[in-house]
């Protein structure tokens, strides 16, 4: 009897006894977990995922819980949902659910910016080459420079699904603080004479049909050209087509509602999930977390550079800040270029620009991983 | 297809930084070429108001 209370009560300490004896990267990674929920709820920093992300990180770090283990929810949402891409596709419908393209279809040429943002990615897959990553790691580290969640745990989940932690808490985390790393680029790259460069009101240009056409051509053009990125412009444009035709606002609503809600929950806790402690506290993690943070701020850079092409060559008619904004990131980025023109100028309002250039973004930062995709297996590596 | 890791890296960097802005490229003429098939209304805005 005695024999059998005291197997019952060590049953209830072997957490405790894990913890004690070989529990330090889990007790780091529960820190971590409090850190990410403390994030999202005090500091509202991309609450809708880092609370889950947060949630599921403390779940699977606390020991003999077996939550991430095969047959465990975590584990279970995550070969549902990431292990083949359902997740991040179902959030797309939802995204193209809820842009409105109005501003870039008023002026497309914008629509280079978002390719122009999209460099960093580039220059990152380099640097993380020269680390020593293979090939397919480095393209899936890059693609947090798309400063697109779903575009990283797609790319990564197919390619480097041992990183798809770190990649996608990167991604998430440094779109969030797209407003703090930004601004201080937009400045040293400017001029004062620059940032003040009125741009205008936008003029109301585009047709219902050519709103309507739109996210059918895009699927057509970029289909044609990167198909291995079509099930990402596909959902995105199906989303918006669903918006823009009008006759079924339930699936719009529940598009950018409920599904895209649900579906966050689940691939928040799925994502933070594959942060169990062993796994997650490697070198290479910080090393993708420079990497990702490197990403952002040459996406900028190049960003505002074209900008400052684009002012050069239009005659000073367009503002070179809003080159800032074609590094996806939508919304944060275009409220990020606004802010900046109304720092210089009061009366400067650069948002609908920024929001064409950021919607722009959107479907660039798609367009380099579908066009990259399709170059890997054009090269027989996928 | 056999290359070194800076093949590889530059062969990528190129063809895809290329590859986007040629395929945003032909979206911007594609939306510039829908714009002029169907152009707005001129009174669709002054329908609306009234």
């Amino acid at each position: 009897m005695l024999d059998a209370i005291l197997a019952g009560l060590s049953g209830m300490m072997a957490g405790f006894n894990f913890l004690f004896q070989h529990g330090l990267p889990n007790v780091i990674m529960l820190l971590v977990g409090g850190t990410l929920l403390y994030l999202g709820v005090k500091k509202e920093v991309e609450p809708l995922l880092l609370v889950p992300i947060g949630f599921g990180c403390v779940l699977v770090n606390i020991p003999m819980s077996e939550l991430g283990e095969a047959g465990g929810l975590l584990k279970l949402l995550y070969d549902m949902g990431i292990a083949n891409e359902l997740f991040p596709l179902l959030i797309f419908v939802g995204i193209g659910a809820m842009i409105d393209f109005a501003p870039l279809l008023e002026n497309p040429k914008i629509l280079l910016f978002g390719a122009a943002g999209q460099f960093g990615i580039f220059l990152t897959l380099l640097i993380a080459l020269a680390l020593g990553f293979p090939a397919l790691e480095a393209v899936s580290i890059a693609v947090i420079g798309a400063c697109d969640g779903p575009t990283a745990i797609y790319v990564a989940s197919q390619y480097a699904p041992q990183l798809l932690a770190p990649i996608s808490v990167a991604a998430y985390s440094y779109m969030a603080l797209v407003p703090i790393i930004q601004p201080p680029i937009m400045r040293v790259l400017t001029t004062p004479a620059e940032r003040v460069v009125r741009m205008g009101a936008i003029k109301r240009s585009v047709s219902p049909q050519t709103k309507l056409l739109f996210p059918i051509v895009v699927t057509l053009v970029t289909g044609l050209l990167a198909p291995k990125g079509l099930p990402l412009m596909g959902t995105i444009m199906l989303g918006n087509f669903m918006r823009e035709c009008g006759v079924v606002a339930r699936l719009t609503k529940a598009s950018e509602n409920e599904i895209a809600n649900v579906v966050t929950l689940f691939l928040g806790l799925a994502i933070g999930g594959t942060m169990e402690g062993h796994a997650f506290l490697k070198p290479e993690t910080m090393a993708i977390f420079g990497m990702g943070f490197i990403a952002i701020c040459l996406d900028t850079v190049a960003g505002v550079l074209f900008g400052k092409l684009m002012c050069k060559l239009s005659g000073g008619k367009i503002n070179p800040l809003i080159g800032a904004a074609g590094i996806s990131a939508y919304p944060m980025a275009a409220r990020v270029v606004h802010q900046e023109g109304l720092r210089a100028d009061k009366r400067n309002y650069l948002l609908m620009h920024a929001a064409g250039a950021n919607t722009g973004g959107q479907i660039g930062s798609v367009v380099a991983a579908a066009v990259m995709l399709s170059v890997l297996k054009g090269m027989g590596l996928i | 297809m056999e290359m070194d890791k800076w093949t590889f890296g530059f062969t990528l960097m190129i063809v895809g930084m290329g590859g986007t802005f040629l395929t945003v490229w032909v979206l911007a003429l594609v939306i510039n070429l829908l714009k002029k098939i169907y152009p707005l209304a001129s009174d669709s805005g002054e329908k609306k108001n009234a």
